[in-house]
């Protein structure tokens, strides 16, 4: 049965993604493509090999700003989001905010950061991640926690529970689900974040900027090489998001429970 | 003695507005200690109403409830009942164990103290090993056994239970009675039990309130007599089948009233 579901499942991605390489490396052959058009596959492989401890170099720089962004904007998006919820402050705030979150190309205040922060450091970029992390987990936390069970409310109730018990025995752990999905989104933001911010000056040493410069020095397979090296670090961090979630929450996949 | 006393009870629910709905007048009631009672009536009778009145989830409008001697708040405070719904309500990312210790970690007790009391509920309920295991690695009727062990962890001399087998197929909902019945006598607890089911009332209870709705009162209150034991042999009793007419009767009753009423707007 296993095998059989891999095989259903893996196989038909694997034959398409190697015939959409070998019409690719085909087509480019047979048309006689320029290389600064489009280069063949087998040319981006060759260079992504040769270039690997540079592409490996700088993924390690911009993944470690999505990574810091990612952690500082969780435990804040989390903690603000349960203090919201807990002390009834503004919990009106969270509409507008969550608008601002998806239509505000927040991106673009990495510009300002950096006239904040030194350009020889990663601090500006790493805060950008933070701000697009801290909103999508403050959004889905918040949402969360506001989660009903009308049956353990009232259990609770019956245990004449202090509202910070009922927060932390039955609210917290009704909202883990949309705080491990809102991880889970946040994660590949996170990469793309980082190397946005990267666009917009400071340090050279990302691999944005790797792919910026490969492209402008008219050394095209090498800036496919970085591309695919992007895609690959924002596949590592989607996995792992969603990795997380499946398995801090196996209660989740047995959704029969009464 | 009284486990509870209910004198001219009401409760309104939106007393000024236009949707005022009378959900209890005047109800007067005795539930003596390890007296086993059923509420039993149509939807929007109050029977629920009642129940959650008695546990303090809802404040009455009017009248005197106390619950062990006690103002019925005071008795939620100290913890002197134990309730179970209609849904289990088990705390998916808890194990067995850890639910049926949750009320013990509210009040405040040590680890180790919890542990064994958990195991003490588990062997109650007949499902000692079962402790580390997942609620959703339970099939309902299991998880129901669970909600009611985690309701007895503190020893509560009260049991109040909304419809708790409303959700369980017939063969599992009687086998669900005989363990309620048995974990009762064990543990002298008084139980006052919400049902829709005429049988289980009968079966389970000393007396049956009988309720009718708009506005929600006590129309009858049927006394069993069926004695202590009860098994399959009370089931197939002549007195069985007689109480359970009686009370078919009352509901029927004010069916027939609810009859006159309509027939008489008709005119």
């Amino acid at each position: 049965m296993k095998s059989l579901r891999f095989v259903r499942i893996v196989l038909p991605a694997l034959v398409a993604g190697v015939a959409f390489f070998a019409a690719w490396e085909g087509f480019v052959r047979w048309r006689k493509i320029k290389r600064y058009i489009l280069p063949k596959p087998s040319e981006v492989a060759n260079a992504f090999w040769d270039n690997f401890s540079l592409i490996r170099k700088s993924a390690m720089v911009t993944g470690g700003n999505a990574l810091t962004g990612l952690i500082i904007g969780t435990i804040i998006g989390g903690l603000i989001a349960v203090a919201t919820n807990r002390f009834r402050v503004v919990s009106e705030i969270v509409g507008p905010l969550e608008v601002a979150a998806r239509t505000i190309p927040i991106v673009v205040i990495v510009a300002i950061l950096n006239g904040m922060f030194a350009l020889d450091t990663e601090t500006a970029r790493r805060i950008m991640v933070t701000i697009a992390v801290f909103f999508i987990v403050y959004v889905n936390v918040t949402r969360g926690l506001r989660q009903h069970d009308a049956t353990k409310a009232e259990l609770m109730d019956s245990y004449a529970a202090s509202p910070r018990k009922v927060m932390l025995k039955v609210r917290i752990p009704l909202a883990m689900p949309f705080f491990f999905t809102a991880i889970r989104i946040a994660a590949p933001v996170a990469v793309v974040t980082a190397f946005v911010a990267e666009y917009f000056g400071g340090r050279q040493n990302g691999l944005g900027y790797r792919i910026t410069s490969a492209f402008s020095a008219s050394r095209e397979p090498q800036g496919w090489a970085a591309v695919f090296g992007a895609a690959l670090l924002g596949l590592i961090f989607f996995i792992a998001g969603s990795l997380l979630e499946y398995v801090a929450l196996p209660w989740q996949r047995h959704r029969a429970t009464r | 003695m009284t486990a509870v006393e209910i004198r001219s009870l009401s409760k309104i629910f939106n007393a000024d507005g236009a949707n005022r709905v009378e959900a209890l007048v005047d109800v007067n009631l005795d539930v003596a200690a390890g007296e086993f009672i059923s509420l039993i009536g149509p939807s929007g009778c109050g029977k629920s109403t009642l129940l959650r009145l008695v546990g303090d989830l809802l404040t009455p409008t009017s009248g005197e409830l106390t619950v062990n001697g006690k103002s019925a708040h005071q008795a939620r405070m100290d913890q002197d009942y134990g309730m179970a719904f209609q849904q289990a309500g088990l705390f998916e990312w808890r194990n067995v164990q850890k639910n049926i210790e949750l009320p013990l970690e509210l009040k405040g007790w040590d680890k180790s103290k919890r542990a064994a009391r958990a195991q003490e509920m588990l062997e109650l309920v007949k499902l000692p090993e079962f402790a580390r295991h997942m609620p959703w690695q339970l099939s309902g009727g299991m998880q129901q056994r669970i909600a009611i062990a985690r309701a007895l962890a503190a020893h509560p001399r009260l049991l109040l239970m909304d419809e708790p087998f409303g959700a369980l197929d017939e063969m599992t909902r009687e086998h669900m009675q005989d363990e309620l019945l048995r974990i009762c006598a064990e543990t002298a607890t008084t139980v006052v039990f919400v049902t829709h089911s005429i049988p289980e009332a009968v079966y389970l209870s000393d007396r049956v309130v009988v309720m009718s709705p708009r506005p929600g009162r006590i129309t009858k209150i049927v006394e069993t007599g069926l004695g202590k034991v009860r098994n399959e042999e009370t089931r197939r009793s002549d007195t069985f089948h007689h109480r359970v007419i009686d009370v078919r009767e009352a509901l029927r009753g004010m069916h027939d009233e609810d009859a006159r009423l309509v027939g008489r707007e008709d005119r």
